[in-house]
């Protein structure tokens, strides 16, 4: 008798849309339900569809494509590459998200584009957030991407699986940012290079959805070509009012193959911190408090998200940037900006002295929006902290939760941002702010 | 065909931000303008190094690691870099390199020292150190790109096959 080894989440929706009984190692050709470009790679994508000499895509309502990453342009090269992407939006038909929408990878779950079950893939290393909301989701290149929206296929290599459990409870001033900064500092960059992340426990379980995409955006922080998660009642009722596609939640077999299985303890983790160069080396917060900071960052695919700007809001409300510190707000999306200013978060912000740019990447990728100066250290929610990546290599970038970014440009240093989340440190703020 | 040209050794885990840094990525789609900032922040001297004859880039484990920019594979091939061999390669760019028509090859890099003359027989599969008079293996190709390289990379594999033909 022969048994059938079950199935990961990545082995199921691989299989599902190659119409293939595919297993980790085996190579597929699969049906893509979606397609993303932005502003850095779409225009060589563009190019690799003329050289195909294809004039169209596969389906102008499974393409869209972001101004995001230089948005609005800050030079005429850049306008150059946008217009490229209007037209190309007006012939195709594919939908353009042009300045000021917001980041692709909040921009294509917000509005529908891809619900649970859907494999998808992007013209950007950060495709694999929406993992949080159970889509296989993948970062590509231009040409990969041309030929997606040329035939609404692409080739895979079916990944192997790292299991993550996150046990215990999350601790009070610790967030979803720590959690998969601890897991970069363990396993490091490379930890899951070809693998897909399969990220569970009653720790994930417990986070919003929001929280849970800031965990999935950094699966290729460690080499990782998806972080999958599981769709619960949390993932549905998210989707509630977002298009007209139905979600069909894959889960893993009960006796499906792992590569690896790693358990994390999350009682035992405290805010963490990136520092300059690599994202994987990582400190507990108390290692590197007091180190001074001249600009703050709150945004990105990563945290720019409602919940992101309400705890650095629930912060900042009556307090004070430091000023030597510049700190810089870019909410991921229009209607996150919308909602975070009928909420007040953006006021509070603003009062303490953040800088709010347009819905966007922000300076995140060294394009615009606040290029720190020589010799200068940064406190950033981004997903990346290589040397030059905002624009300056004589800058030092360290990566951290919203949390610790509010905390720290109230001191003008690196500070551990569980001292506004003890029960006296919440009543007596309670008195004090509006 | 064979492949002879120097090698230029750097380390472990290079990003693609390293290979063409974002703040030019955007600037314009002119691969060849900017092709002389390849490598800059590692090495500011990369291209006027590789581009008069050409070379090999060998760096250690994790190559192409970060962002999907497929200008990371173009700007090496635009300052001559005539393959890049490295102990492993992150995904993204694996595919990136192949797709653009940049040979990449996977094999133990400790066995290249800077400056040392290489010689590489990309389907002969021989990768020879000439200066330390040694040959050095490596794992072919996976069949799935052997045959998209085979074809002269992605698009004229749709354009031959007007679809994947894998």
């Amino acid at each position: 008798m022969s048994t059938i080894p079950g199935k990961t989440i990545a082995e199921k929706i691989l299989s599902a849309h190659s119409g293939t009984d595919a297993h980790a190692g085996d190579i597929v050709v699969a049906d893509v339900d979606f397609v993303m470009g932005q502003d850095g790679t779409t225009p060589l994508a563009i190019r690799a569809l003329e050289n195909m000499g294809v004039d169209r895509v596969f389906d102008p309502a499974k393409v869209a494509v972001v101004m995001d990453h230089s948005s609005p342009s800050p030079i005429e090269g850049v306008s150059a590459l946008h217009t490229m992407m209007r037209e190309f939006g007006k012939k195709t038909g594919a939908k353009v998200y042009d300045v000021g929408c917001g980041v692709c990878h909040q921009l294509i779950p917000e509005a529908g584009h891809v619900v649970p079950g859907d494999l998808m893939v992007g013209c950007d290393s950060h495709t694999c957030t929406y993992g949080a909301v159970n889509v296989f989701s993948t970062g590509v290149g231009s040409t990969d991407g041309a030929a997606a929206m040329a035939s609404g296929k692409l080739w895979f290599k079916v990944p192997d699986t790292m299991k993550v459990t996150y046990t215990g409870e999350l601790q009070p001033g610790v967030f979803s940012k720590d959690l998969i900064l601890a897991l970069a500092g363990q396993i490091g960059v490379d930890g899951a290079t070809y693998m897909a992340l399969e990220l569970g426990g009653p720790v994930i379980d417990a986070l919003s959805v929001d929280a849970r995409m800031t965990i999935s955006n950094m699966a290729i922080e460690v080499g990782a070509k998806a972080g999958l998660m599981r769709a619960d009642e949390k993932t549905l009722a998210w989707y509630e009012g977002r298009g007209e596609r139905t979600p069909a939640p894959v889960d893993p077999d009960a006796d499906a193959v792992y590569a690896e299985e790693l358990t994390l303890d999350a009682s035992v983790i405290g805010p963490q911190i990136a520092k300059p160069h690599a994202v994987d080396n990582v400190s507990p917060i108390e290692e590197v408090a007091g180190t001074p900071i001249a600009q703050g960052y709150i945004g990105t695919c990563t945290n720019g998200r409602l919940e992101d700007l309400k705890i650095a809001a629930d912060i900042l409300r009556g307090r004070t940037v430091h000023p030597d510190v510049r700190l810089i707000v870019a909410p991921a999306s229009k209607q996150i900006l919308l909602d975070a200013m009928e909420a007040g978060y953006i006021r509070d912000l603003v009062e303490a002295g953040a800088v709010l740019v347009t819905p966007g990447c922000g300076p995140c990728v060294g394009t615009h929006n606040g290029v720190p100066s020589d010799g200068e250290n940064v406190i950033s929610t981004a997903n990346r902290n290589f040397k030059g990546r905002m624009g300056n290599s004589n800058a030092f970038i360290y990566l951290g939760s919203p949390a610790t970014v509010a905390a720290s440009v109230i001191e003008g240093a690196i500070t551990d941002p569980r001292k506004y989340f003890t029960a006296s440190a919440a009543s007596a703020h309670e008195g004090s702010a509006r | 065909m064979t492949i002879r040209a120097k090698a230029f050794t750097y380390g472990d885990d290079i990003n693609t931000d390293y290979i063409i840094s974002g703040k030019y990525k955007f600037k314009s789609a002119d691969m060849e303008a900017m092709a002389v900032h390849a490598m800059e922040d590692l090495d500011p001297h990369y291209y006027e190094k590789v581009k008069p004859s050409g070379g090999f880039l060998v760096a250690g484990k994790n190559f192409g690691m970060g962002s999907s920019r497929e200008q990371a594979p173009l700007v090496l091939i635009h300052s001559s870099t005539k393959a890049v061999l490295a102990k492993s390669f992150a995904r993204i760019f694996y595919r990136n390199a192949i797709n653009t028509g940049l040979p990449v090859v996977e094999c133990d890099t400790d066995l290249i020292a800077d400056g040392d003359e290489l010689d590489l027989d990309l389907e002969g599969g021989v990768l020879k150190n000439l200066t330390q008079g040694t040959e050095i293996p490596f794992a072919p190709l996976p069949p799935v790109m052997a045959q998209l390289l085979a074809d002269g990379g992605l698009v004229e594999h749709f354009k031959k096959h007007g679809g994947f033909a894998v």
